[in-house]
């Protein structure tokens, strides 16, 4: 193994200024201050009017009539919009088409929700009102709701895909010991705190300005471009911010700045949109249910010997992003783990719910939590501690267990040191024998404990997403203007590329502004998603403020007839041999000597490839990782439980900003310990979404963050690959961590057993569902009157 | 019209309603009106506290403000009359940020922001109710609102670091004046009112006004805290001709302490109740804390919480278990009626026409009584029950002489387990007793399967819940029974 600590990794020897400080985010006083401008909050043009949708009330049918009258004819109604109102393109499907805009009169309804048709009033509640007034008439079709019935019936909105390694069938029955089984893994809502809203404003000759909660502002501008019939050039698009976005805000915020461009064309006046919450939760996209089957081989010690596993997703009714989405999923279904034989196949089931989209992690979770939970029933089945299994089954450096079933050399082993040290800084070992303790003694509460660990790919692995560009303009009074295409939805990217560009040029961040994400600024850019937003647009600034520096540097050479290396920025001034200028003032000499204080910088990720139809590459530049230990305390009399005690220690090469990660890290893990423990979605039998607001779908409050919670940055080892400052992408990956919690909830139940059955536990695991899972080890608990449990 | 307007303080500003819609919500005043856009919607239901608003008014020696956080979402512009309004946008004083706004600058308590105002706002109220951070008042003053970024912990540091900084604030150097303001609104002792084209609303200050007014309107709706009221509004967008507010019906705001009853106004908050209840049966305290949020209980009423007649509502089987007595009021007319004669059908109560709640008597303790109550929600904290227990027993020599039985959530009218009661009634306390009243509860109750629950989890946990009072009673104390006791 590298010894990481005694590897010269980069070039130590450059001092930073501001990359690696904790600064608060940009924002920080505009957000406690409510300064800062939301779309629903930007001064409206005069003559805004508010657009609104109507949406089928069935899942599955043909719409006999579709008749708008009682809309039109409502108070403060401007106008309504139907199919045939589109100029240009209408199906806004961001890979594959199968997304129409909306649905007309004949047109075959998909899923409850979908759009017929909007208006726009005089105002919002009014454009509301009116939505609800039409008359429609269905004929209705039976839906199928189900991932298993669409599996079943071979409903693919995307063909299959498969990986594969040697011979998992062979290692399978070969092993000494083998198991099979299933896991349903539940969906997740968002819930963005700031619903979907965009603000279109008609420019002249017949473009349009956006002003858009969106995470991927150049696919709006194609789509609005393309339904409006214009060219791209024609339509400028904007984010400021966004109220959350969690992947919520990828694909699926662009139907509603298409409508209100469609209705800002139509009638000639601004049009905003803004989704009633209630509304945002039935008509976008959520996580991807999955269904999981596997059977795994393994030997007595409880070391995989080969695995087969089917990853089947429930991804609505069309494409969107699930290929890519299950796709990744697949790529971590080994998570951090060596499978020397494997067989991993992925399904894209269509069913009629509202097309599944991207969610932080983007089918990465549900991959990792399917095979979290073999190595859970290979525990049991092997008596012993998981975590010892985890630790077995762990990638190493030593005898070629170091490449994962796609193919990819893991170049970069520190979960085996993190996994170690949080062991000890955790003390897993100690609490897990005081926790049998407890469990011995007290018969309705019991504790659960569990170490996970992530490992999580970084880059898209559509390849062509892995660039980005940014714009930088140094102004004579040495004030910054700085744009990238990476969008800010709370994760801290403008405060961290800011940093990066202030510690090129050495000076204040106070100096650095970062503009609104726009399309006339850089062009062509891919999605803020993937965690990548930092690697791709940080680089990027770096690539534009090097360009500005570097003929500075050469400016400076000829101006001052002294050497390159006699120019030196920092702490706001500029060196150059014996004397000092304060930046400001040196900025102000290039320009009175016609120095270009402008430029772009561009930035592609190097060396990555997937090769499909082999289902074989290295499709990741690197991996980030971490892991967590959970501890839990369930009551078995009623299911409920809490966590008490999360540590978390988590690889973010060299961090740009400890503050801006930890709090990826602590949000991440919330998150996700949302999605698997109360954050459950339930349709009706007639694919009505049930649980569509805050007070039916529960996310964590404050109370579910544990009273301990101790997160650690892992030891600032450097990322060996040349990523901006060394630094890693932090979105996504730890809210995978938050599966210990899942497993410790399986450990407490387990526990009923004496830790001899490994309990069913599908996700999300509420209350109910942890306890139908205690009655599973109901038998060999004595002392419990028979009736007093399940 | 000869109504005296809805006059309130947004900050220091006297503000006067005349024409406005009596439908629309302090939020939608706040930034469609005013333009005071800081204030954000995130859920236009009361469930997520991103509109949280502080309102001042004046305490009952009328020497200090008292502070409440509330949901604006869900409030009616009607409801500020008398009071102060304060938002997100008036905490800065000179070109500094407010210790309730550094404080989450300083611990990275914000990311995407939009949940931060509302944040800013509970932990201005919080610093002005607490001389002391504690883990748990934190918890309850931000139960409401939910982020869904940071998973909280900054947030919790930031409140407590408030408190390092013990200075004065500019609320505090102007009390004087602002109580000076209220004060001249407050001397108006008549009904005030709007009367707009979009509807009327009375805010009467005497329950005669009150019994009168709604005799004349009948089909008035009338307001409490409105946060079950509102979500017509705002959800079903429905908008009420009459409206009569409660909230200056100083009546029906007391809590009296008679001989045998706590008689307990309709209109006092469940937060004032929950204070007022859990120092007679100290059990209580684990359904209060679990009601709600903060901004809601602060709000919503107990007369309102019974009138609703929601299967789920948490008061009704409490109030069942305690044998509590309605006081019925129409016109001129009161009438008794036992709690468990109150609820009819499905949202049906035996309210009649211009019918209304005007106390609750609920006993007091007496000796040997025992009364335990139970909540089970999908989340701990601001979740609805999937199931809840009332149990209240009377024991004499080992005996349970009497008991009343109520579940939440398992049937769609709140009511008693008859047939669970008449298992305990007369028994002994023992572990075969509540065996056989667990065995009951499925002769009691037939509850539905939602998205909440299955009808066999629910009554799983209904028999475990008698079974945990049976623990509860007689078990030896040092066996935990709830994930809460446990550190």
């Amino acid at each position: 193994m590298i010894d990481l600590t005694k590897t010269k990794l980069f070039d130590e020897s450059e001092k930073k200024n501001t990359v690696g400080k904790s600064l608060a985010h940009e924002s920080a006083e505009l957000h406690v201050s409510g300064e800062a401008v939301y779309v629903d909050d930007v001064k409206i043009p005069y003559g805004t009017v508010h657009a609104y949708v109507g949406i089928a009330n069935v899942a599955r049918g043909r719409i006999r009539k579709l008749d708008l009258l009682k809309v039109q004819e409502a108070e403060g109604v401007v106008a309504t919009l139907t199919l045939a109102d589109v100029p240009g393109e209408s199906d806004i499907g961001p890979v594959y088409p199968g997304d129409p805009v909306m649905i007309n009169e004949g047109g075959m309804i998909e899923f409850h929700g979908q759009v017929l048709f909007a208006v726009a009033a005089t105002s919002y509640k009014l454009a509301r009102k009116a939505a609800r007034l039409a008359v429609v008439e269905y004929e209705e079709d039976e839906p199928c709701l189900d991932v298993e019935k669409g599996l079943e019936a071979k409903l693919f909105v995307r063909p299959s895909h498969q990986q594969s390694r040697g011979s998992s069938g062979k290692a399978i029955s070969e092993s000494p010991l083998s198991l099979a089984g299933e896991l349903r893994i539940g969906g997740q809502e968002q819930m963005y705190l700031e619903g979907q809203a965009s603000l279109c404003i008609p420019t002249e000759s017949g473009g349009m300005k956006v002003i858009t909660s969106n995470q991927n502002p150049t696919e709006a501008q194609k789509l609005i471009a393309k339904i409006l019939d214009v060219p791209m050039n024609m339509v400028d698009v904007e984010v400021r911010r966004m109220g959350g976005a969690f992947g919520g805000k990828e694909t699926n915020a662009n139907q509603w700045g298409c409508i209100a461009a469609l209705l800002a064309a139509k009638t000639k006046r601004p049009v905003k949109i803004r989704l009633a919450r209630r509304d945002d939760f039935i008509v976008t996209g959520k996580r991807h249910p999955f269904l999981a089957k596997y059977e795994v081989g393994f030997d007595g010690e409880g070391q995989i010997n080969g695995l087969d596993m089917e990853l089947s997703a429930d991804c609505g009714m069309s494409a969107d992003l699930s290929d890519s989405i299950v796709d990744r999923a697949m790529f971590h279904a080994d998570n951090a783990y060596f499978l020397p034989a494997a067989k991993i196949t992925g399904h894209r089931v269509k069913t009629n719910t509202v097309s599944n989209t991207a969610f932080r992690g983007f089918g990465g979770p549900q991959g990792v939590l399917a095979i979290e939970n073999v190595v859970d029933e290979i525990a049991r089945a092997v008596a012993r501690d998981p975590l010892d299994i985890r630790k077995l089954n762990l990638y190493s450096s030593n005898g070629g267990r170091n490449v994962t079933h796609y193919g990819q050399k893991i170049e970069q082993h520190v979960l085996r040191p993190i996994i170690d040290r949080l062991e000890k800084t955790s003390d897993y070992r100690g609490r897990r024998i005081a926790i049998s303790e407890f469990n011995q003694k007290n018969l309705w509460l019991k504790k659960g404990l569990a170490l996970t660990p992530v490992k999580f790919g970084i880059s898209f692995t559509v390849k062509h997403l892995n660039q980005a560009g940014a714009l930088i303009h140094v102004y004579t009074d040495g004030s910054i203007h700085l744009n990238h295409g990476g969008t800010e939805m709370g994760q801290g990217l403008f405060t961290k590329v800011a940093q990066v560009v202030a510690e090129v040029f050495g000076v204040d961040i106070s100096l650095i502004r970062c503009s609104a994400t726009g399309t006339d600024k850089v062009p062509n850019t891919s999605p803020t998603a993937a965690s990548s937003g930092a690697d791709l647009n940080g680089m990027a600034a770096k690539v534009a403020a090097e360009e500005i520096k570097a003929r500075l540097i050469d400016f400076a050479r000829d101006h001052f007839k002294i050497a390159e290396n006699e120019v030196a920025f920092s702490d706001g001034k500029v060196v150059f041999g014996e004397r000092v200028l304060p930046f400001r003032d040196f900025i102000n000499l290039a320009y009175m000597n016609r120095i270009s204080l402008s430029s772009t910088g561009y930035y592609k990720t190097p060396n990555i490839y997937y090769d499909r139809e082999q289902g074989i590459g290295s499709p990741f530049y690197y991996y980030a990782n971490g892991a967590a230990v959970s501890e839990v305390v369930l009551d078995v009399l009623t299911g409920e439980y809490r966590v008490t005690r999360v540590d978390i220690c988590h690889d973010v090469g060299h961090s740009l900003n400890p503050a801006l990660d930890r709090g990826q890290i602590e949000g991440g893990f919330i998150q996700g310990m949302g999605w698997l423990t109360t954050e459950e979605l339930v349709w009706d039998n007639n694919g009505r979404l049930e649980t569509n607001a805050p007070a039916s779908y529960k996310i964590p409050a404050i109370g579910d963050t544990p009273p301990e919670f101790n997160v650690e940055l892992f030891a600032k080892i450097p990322n060996t690959e040349e990523t901006v400052f060394r630094s890693k992408a932090v979105g996504e990956p730890p809210l995978i961590l938050a599966i210990s919690v899942w497993c410790a909830l399986k450990d407490a139940i387990s526990s009923l057993s004496g830790y001899t059955l490994s309990p069913k536990l599908d996700s999300p695991a509420t209350p109910e569902r942890v306890l139908f899972a205690c009655g599973q080890m109901n038998d060999t608990q004595e002392g419990v009157p028979q009736n007093a449990l399940v | 019209m000869g109504k005296k307007l809805i006059t309130f303080l947004l900050n220091e500003e006297l503000k006067q309603l005349s024409d406005t819609d009596p439908n629309l919500t302090v939020l939608e005043y706040l930034r469609d009106d005013l333009g005071l856009t800081g204030t954000k919607e995130g859920c236009a239901s009361g469930d997520c506290g991103a509109c949280t608003v502080v309102t001042a008014e004046m305490g009952p020696g009328g020497e200090r403000l008292q502070y409440q956080s509330s949901n604006s979402c869900i409030a009616l512009v009607g409801s500020l009359h008398g009071k102060q309004l304060l938002t997100v946008e008036h905490l800065r004083s000179e070109k500094s940020l407010h210790v309730a706004q550094s404080c989450l600058v300083n611990s990275h308590g914000s990311q995407c922001g939009f949940c931060t105002p509302g944040f800013v706002m509970s932990l201005f109220c919080y610093r002005k109710n607490h001389n002391e951070p504690d883990l748990e008042t934190i918890k309850e003053a931000l139960g409401g609102n939910l982020c869904r970024c940071t998973g909280y912990k900054p947030i919790i540091e930031g409140a407590q670091k408030m408190f390092l900084d013990k200075s004065r604030d500019q609320f505090d150097s102007r009390e004087p004046i602002t109580i000076k303001a209220l004060n001249e609104i407050r001397q108006v002792k008549e009904e005030i009112g709007l009367i707009a084209k979009a509807g009327k609303f009375f805010s009467p200050v005497t329950s005669d006004e009150l019994a009168s007014l709604f005799c004349r309107y009948p089909s008035a709706r009338l307001v409490g805290g409105t946060t079950d009221l509102a979500l017509e509004i705002t959800q079903s967008l429905s908008s009420f001709d009459v409206l009569i507010a409660v909230d200056r019906v100083q009546e029906i705001k007391t809590i009296v302490d008679s001989e045998g009853f706590l008689s307990v106004g309709a209109g006092v908050s469940i937060e004032e109740l929950s204070r007022a209840l859990v120092g007679v049966y100290p059990s209580l305290k684990e359904v209060f804390v679990r009601f709600g949020s903060l901004q809601v209980r602060n709000k919503a009423t107990i007369g309102g919480n019974l009138g609703t007649a929601s299967a789920i509502g948490d008061m009704a089987p409490i109030l069942l278990a305690l044998d509590a007595i309605l006081v019925l009021r129409r016109g001129d007319v009161t009438r008794q009626l036992s709690i468990s004669e109150f609820f009819i059908s499905y949202k049906e109560t035996a309210l009649e026409t211009s019918e209304y709640i005007e106390r609750i008597l609920i006993p007091r303790k007496t000796e040997n009584e025992v009364l335990r109550v139970y909540k089970i929600s999908k989340r701990l904290d601001d979740d609805i029950s999937t199931c809840s227990l009332a149990i209240w027993l009377r024991l004499e020599d080992e005996l349970i002489s009497d008991v009343r039985i109520a579940f939440g959530g398992l049937s769609e009218i709140p009511k008693r387990a008859a047939v669970s009661e008449d298992c305990l009634r007369g028994g002994r306390l023992d572990e075969h007793q509540f065996i056989r009243a667990m065995s009951a509860v499925e002769a009691d109750y037939a509850p539905i399967s939602d998205f909440r629950a299955s009808s066999s989890y629910r009554l799983i946990v209904g028999k475990n819940l008698l079974w945990r009072t049976y623990l509860d009673i007689h078990g030896d104390g040092l066996r935990k029974l709830r994930v809460t006791e446990i550190d």
